[in-house]
């Protein structure tokens, strides 16, 4: 029981109580006699009153109210309708509402029931703000309060600037009271919104509350409510318009399209070279965010043997609601065309606002993507199902990558992952002004005390600087400090480990952007595959990021042209983003931390995913599956209602146990699969494995046949 | 926000305590034994009987919620064959209402709270089929509103607790299509915070609670993507205090009853590594009313069935050993729900 000490009570006390709950028990037979009989007499409604002072959670108590009060204003309407007496009657009714109160100020029913009455015009704005002033000062953290202050300012049309003045006088009380910090942030919200454009008013006003929230985490470091609303207006600072980022192919590379079995001994250069035996060519674009409205009519795709219309474009993401930061399509070209040399395709970027972030904003700059493409002629009389090597993860089957002049493409192509000039948004330079002042009075306070969510925040306000710096904003020469950002995040572990896995999460995604940040960094993690005494012939490239303590992935944008990605032997624990990179065949997800196998929900998107290794996880070793509701099934109402388990549960398959292998893998078509080394494996799921993948030829180094 | 499914214990709310400072505890494992299970199904089974001490007459009006609470209890500690299935059944029948809705006992009025409680007792039983499904469902839908929200009862009073409650039992029942389903959500998305989180209404402030409702409805809907997931799993990780324990809103005291709403959302939103789960589970173990049975508010306080059902929920989400498994969108045991929605 809240705040009631746990002690035996006395013989007294309980014989008191015993008393009281007969009472209690009598008054609320008698009332629901009342109520099932529609009984609206004076001792009737006293008898309510009563039980609602006691009790005033008894909803059908208040409900027994309303009908009363309907009862009587119906029966007024019939004659003539006496103002006065209507009057008495719904101030009855906010005495009633009153008297509970105070015996419980947190009751819905009671709120409600003032709401209600109010609703049917009557008490005045002073009256009710009189009473709230008075549950506000006992509990200014009331939100039932805050919530009622909401209705009466809006019925009774009280302006946000006056309700701003309050939340003012409130933090100027309590720096502490999280509810105004909240409510500021939505009278702002408000007030942003209705005066639209006026860019330089909302500058100004951030601006000035940023000084307001200064002077409260200069007084106590420690209290959150600050932090939080400092947080907030660090993000409306930084909100940009959404912005293609990268794409695949980048733009300026030339493509050759391969139509051999992969891993072939010619894809020395991954950027340079695609295989597909369809002929189809992906095509990615990757926005700054979530965004939707990317369509033919958007996004045109100029290509001598292709025609706009039939550009359907994808989001890649499980949401069915169709908004994604990247976006897929295929060049699909036909039988007919039998070789192309350098085929010119364009790509322009909505060429006017359509596409929409989920937060409204439109994409309103135009960007163009050009790469020239071969494609061989049709049927190079390639033998099919050639049975291919098993590839292994071994570390004596990579070697580091070697600088060779043919390399000069592959670097030219990746330098060009980011979209040049004009598909970068101009922010104006505030937002770069406005976070380096941050910046300093953030370092100013950390100078003389530790405070964990001050330290957290410059590594924010750094992470956004680099942000702006990485989106070409000018920044009158601002290094990346990403040294710093990641020493404050290690800071952090010691500081606060409650949160360490936060902290470490953050760091991951700091450390990955560091990896990314530049051609050298990357080629740095860059090996080849195979046999390094004869390179050219059975040879592959893979970006290994494997045994790094990443315990989260990040900065995919980069990567949308890795085909073989080695992550193992670090902490991660779930693939989110990893179905932008559309060409990947190869992936090592080995010794992490994986606790399911919804967590590879994303794989169902990745249609050339031929080699999988997830040994050596939990899956199948907990409880708890913290991706139950990230996947598509059946609970979370993402998948068609056309699957059917019966063709498995005939060959012996506990469907109530496996239908995340179901739903994940049914959409994959791996050649190669290792799962050994969880909990999860037994006979049974590798029958039902091969089952539902016929295209999968070794499953933990077996082969069925 | 234990008053969330209308709890009356906010009444006594004043006199709060200081908390205990708890020191870091030992692995999950080694703790195996310390929750009293045998007590606690005592105790819940004793509260059913105990009809006329003072704190049950209070409750009198939501015994359907706290019949959820002990049964889900039970039935996560492997017990739930302790109670007479078809006395509780019939009982849950009687408080129909000819309008399709549940009132939270015999004679009391319909509404929403109490309906979703009905609907989970006959899940856990597995005996949906006693409902008239077109009925209870046709109840349901028809308090949605224009603007997608829903209201509580013929009453009209809104909140995103009832967006949940809708969500959540026309799920149960295969039943989604009778609402519009996006509608539902963007108003959902509408009482979206600067924190991440959601409140009951627009412009309300977020609270533990109502994150569960908005979270669990956007999760059953599939929409979680519409969840700023590191945003509000970092307020959510912040609930958890030096005791070990989580508050329901910044700078608040902990509550066990967190443990249920602050662990479903980090779960459904796969934050929940970002806080000390061993902590918590301490700081549950020791709310345990140790002789007589039952979980309390904080450590030393007065236990109740709602505490004691959000602890054992909170250590299952904890994965606890010895616990069934709960799922932290629907609110009921994992296999309960697997078995409606997956077996088919």
């Amino acid at each position: 029981m809240h705040g009631i000490s746990r002690k035996t009570p006395s013989r007294e006390e309980q014989d008191a109580t015993a008393l009281k709950a007969a009472e209690l028990r009598d008054l609320q037979s008698q009332f629901l006699h009342l109520h099932h009989n529609k009984i609206y007499t004076k001792e009737a409604l006293e008898t309510s009153a009563k039980l609602l002072e006691v009790n005033p959670e008894h909803y059908t108590g208040w409900n027994y109210r309303k009908l009363a009060v309907q009862y009587f204003l119906n029966h007024q309407s019939e004659t003539e309708v006496d103002s006065e007496y209507i009057q008495s009657v719904l101030n009855e009714e906010l005495k009633v509402v009153e008297n509970a109160l105070k015996k419980n100020f947190k009751s819905y029913g009671a709120w409600y029931h003032r709401k209600w009455v109010l609703s049917k015009g009557h008490s005045s704005t002073d009256k009710e703000l009189r009473l709230l002033g008075k549950f506000q000062k006992l509990d200014s953290r009331n939100f039932h309060a805050w919530n009622y202050r909401r209705f009466i300012t809006m019925l009774k049309k009280i302006s946000d600037e006056d309700e701003l003045q309050y939340t003012t006088d409130m933090i100027y009380n309590n720096f502490s009271n999280y509810s105004a910090w909240h409510n500021r942030s939505v009278l702002l919200s408000h007030l942003f919104e209705k005066r639209g454009k006026g860019h330089c008013h909302k500058e100004s006003v951030l601006e000035e509350e940023f000084e307001f929230v200064r002077n409260a985490l200069f007084t106590d470091p420690d209290d959150q409510s600050g932090w939080f609303y400092h947080l907030w207006l660090l993000d409306q600072t930084v909100k940009l318009e959404p912005f293609l980022l990268s794409s695949w192919p980048p733009h300026g590379s030339s493509l050759y399209l391969s139509v051999d079995d992969y891993l072939d001994g010619r894809n020395l250069l991954p950027s340079v070279h695609f295989q597909s035996k369809d002929r189809m060519f992906p095509l990615i674009l990757y926005f700054s965010e979530a965004v939707e409205g990317v369509n033919s009519s958007t996004v045109t795709v100029e290509c001598e043997y292709y025609a706009n219309d039939n550009v359907i474009w994808r989001p890649l993401s499980s949401n069915k609601f169709g908004f994604a930061q990247a976006w897929l399509t295929y060049l699909n070209f036909p039988d007919e065309v039998h070789y192309l040399k350098d085929c010119p395709v364009k790509i322009v970027v909505a060429p006017f606002p359509g596409i929409v972030s989920s937060s409204g904003i439109s994409c309103s700059k135009t960007s163009h993507i050009e790469f020239s493409l071969c494609v061989p002629s049709h049927d190079r009389g390639h033998a099919e199902g050639q049975t291919m090597p098993r590839i292994s993860w071994k570390d004596e089957k990579f070697y580091p990558h070697a600088t060779q002049s043919q390399d000069a493409s592959l670097h030219n192509s990746l330098q060009r992952l980011k979209i040049t000039e004009e598909g970068k948004s101009k922010t104006s330079d505030w937002s770069m002004k406005t976070i380096a002042n941050e910046i300093a009075h953030c370092r100013e306070l950390l100078s003389s005390t530790n405070c964990k969510i001050g330290k957290l925040t410059l590594a924010r306000l750094l992470m956004a600087q680099n942000k702006l710096i990485s989106y070409g904003i000018p920044n009158d020469g601002i290094e990346v400090h990403y040294e710093e950002i990641l020493g404050l995040y290690h800071d952090l572990m010691k500081l606060d480990p409650t949160h360490i896995c936060y902290y470490e999460d953050e760091y991951s995604l700091v450390q990955l952007k560091q990896v990314t940040s530049s051609m050298e960094s990357i080629l740095k993690y860059c090996h080849q595959y195979g046999d390094s005494t004869s390179p050219s012939m059975d040879s592959s490239f893979c970006l290994r990021l494997n045994d790094l303590s990443l315990s989260r992935i990040g900065s995919v944008e980069q990567l949308l042209w890795i085909q073989m990605l080695d992550l193992s032997h670090n902490k991660i624990r779930s693939i989110e983003g990893l179905e932008a990179l559309q060409l990947l065949s190869c992936l090592n997800l080995s010794n992490n931390k994986f606790c399911s196998f919804a967590a590879l929900d994303p794989l169902r998107m990745l249609k050339s995913l031929k080699v999988l290794d997830i040994s050596y996880n939990e899956i199948g070793a907990h409880t708890v599956d913290t991706r139950r509701y990230l996947c598509s099934s059946p609970m979370t109402h993402t998948v068609e209602n056309d699957w059917n388990f019966k063709e498995f549960t005939n060959a012996g398959v506990e469907m109530i146990n496996h239908w995340d292998v179901f739903f994940i893998f049914r959409d994959v078509n791996l050649i190669q699969l290792d799962i050994t080394g969880n909990a999860v494996v037994n006979d049974q799921l590798k029958l039902f494995l091969f089952k539902l993948m016929p295209s999968l030829k070794w499953l933990d180094g077996e082969n069925p046949n | 926000m234990c008053t969330i499914f209308n709890m009356f214990t906010r009444m006594f709310l004043p006199d709060f305590h200081e908390f205990h400072q708890i020191a870091y505890g030992r692995p999950i494992n080694d703790r195996m034994g310390e929750l009293k299970i045998e007590k606690h199904v005592k105790y819940i089974l004793s509260v059913e009987k105990r009809k006329d001490d003072f704190v049950s007459v209070v409750m009198e009006h939501l015994r359907l919620n706290g019949a959820y609470w002990g049964l889900t209890t039970l039935d996560i500690l492997g017990k739930l064959d302790a109670v007479d299935q078809d006395e509780v059944v019939s009982w849950v029948m009687q408080c129909q209402h000819e309008c399709g809705g549940f009132g939270g006992n015999i004679g009391h009025d319909p509404h929403m709270l109490y309906t979703l409680s009905a609907i989970q007792v006959l899940a856990l039983f597995d005996k949906i089929e006693v409902l008239d499904i077109e009925k209870v469902s046709n109840y349901i839908a028809g308090l949605q509103n224009d603007d997608g929200s829903f209201s509580g009862d013929m009453w009209g009073e809104v909140d995103t607790r009832f967006s949940y409650i809708a969500i959540c039992s026309l799920a149960i029942l295969h039943q989604l299509d009778k609402i519009n389903v996006e509608t539902a959500v963007k108003y959902i998305l509408s009482c979206q915070n600067l924190d991440g989180g959601f409140g009951c209404t627009p412009g309300a402030e977020s609270h533990a609670g109502q994150n569960f409702c908005c979270v669990g409805a956007l999760a059953i809907t599939g929409s979680l993507h519409h969840v700023d997931k590191d945003l509000l799993g970092w307020w959510l990780c912040e609930r958890q205090v030096k005791s070990g324990g989580l508050n329901g809103r910044p700078e608040k005291l902990p509550d066990v009853c967190y443990s249920w709403w602050v662990l479903s959302c980090l779960i459904m939103i796969d934050r929940v590594h970002w806080i000390d789960k061993e902590k918590l589970v301490k700081f549950i173990l020791d709310c345990q009313d140790k002789e007589n049975g039952g979980i309390s508010d904080r450590p030393d306080d007065a236990v109740d069935v709602f505490h004691t059902y959000f602890g054992v929920a909170g250590l299952s989400l904890l994965e606890y050993p010895g616990l069934k498994a709960i799922d932290p969108a629907y609110a009921l045991p994992v296999e309960v729900v697997d078995r409606i929605f997956v077996s088919k």
